[in-house]
């Protein structure tokens, strides 16, 4: 069965993400990372930093809510229950800190099939409160026996 | 942080890190993905897994933090792209590595895998830092 290309270019509503300070902790805790300005406030301000700084791949967590409810869209028929991540691709502007609003945009930039597999990609754009792009994000999905 | 020293040709510093037990449930708790089969070992098995398995963005996580790490800092990396092979279980030394293919100006490229067991997890990896 040939995938269903018509959802391309298909735009989401936008997200927006309060970053809290505790929960940049937590993500950092869980990743390992051991560098103060994620975990230390006082080290984060002495660096000029208003608060705790978000680790680069603490994107996901910005992220994912604006990209997960695209994979559930009707429109797309992706068959999750097949589905692996195959890659993914954040490229930074300037850091994220406790306290930001970040708003993201998710939309489809493609949707192809190649030897059976489906491929699903998924673009994110994320922007501060001062409306500089801090992440945008590409989501490779693949589909297997499509 | 002290930013190592970057030159074409050269390796980053290697990062090992050993996922314990419920690292996937900490992971899924701080990342908001729930997937059963990183945090439910009957579900994992059930659906053909050989258990609980690594959610793959917290090992691009560990290839970010190689490269923040040898950089000096978060602000330094501008972009990361992985690609990801095979799948990774908890309780197995991860194992991230890393050379300097490109440096120009104060913008060097890295090329990165993760391993475990010798088998690459996250592969074709290319990071982009800014010095």
């Amino acid at each position: 069965m040939p995938v269903n290309t018509k959802a391309i270019g298909k735009t989401y509503e936008p997200v927006v993400y309060a970053v809290g300070r505790e929960k940049i902790r937590e993500y950092a805790r869980a990743v390992g990372e051991t560098n103060p300005l994620h975990l230390d406030v006082e080290a984060a301000r002495a660096a000029g930093y208003a608060d705790l700084v978000a680790p680069p791949m603490f994107a996901v967590v910005y992220g994912a809510p604006a990209v997960g409810p695209s994979i559930f869209d009707p429109e797309i028929e992706l068959n999750f229950a097949m589905m692996v991540h195959g890659g993914q691709e954040f490229t930074w502007g300037p850091v994220v800190v406790a306290g930001d609003e970040v708003t993201t945009t998710a939309s489809v930039k493609d949707i192809s099939e190649q030897d059976g597999r489906g491929y699903y990609v998924f673009e994110s754009v994320s922007t501060n409160q001062r409306g500089e792009e801090v992440c945008r994000g590409i989501w490779t999905n693949i589909v297997r026996g499509v | 942080m002290e930013m190592a020293q970057l030159s074409v040709g050269e390796s980053i510093p290697e990062l090992r890190v050993t996922p314990d037990k419920y690292l996937t449930v900490r992971y899924a708790g701080a990342s908001g993905d729930f997937n059963p089969i990183h945090i439910d070992e009957e579900f994992a098995k059930a659906v053909g897994l050989p258990g609980r398995i690594l959610h793959g963005l917290w090992t691009m996580a560990q290839v970010a933090r190689a490269q923040t790490e040898a950089a000096g800092g978060p602000e330094h990396l501008k972009r990361l792209s992985v690609q990801f092979r095979g799948m990774g279980v908890p309780e197995q030394e991860v194992l991230v590595s890393g050379t300097v293919t490109e440096l120009d100006g104060s913008r060097a490229l890295v090329e990165t895998v993760a391993e475990q067991a010798g088998k690459q997890i996250i592969r074709n990896a290319q990071a982009e830092l800014e010095l």
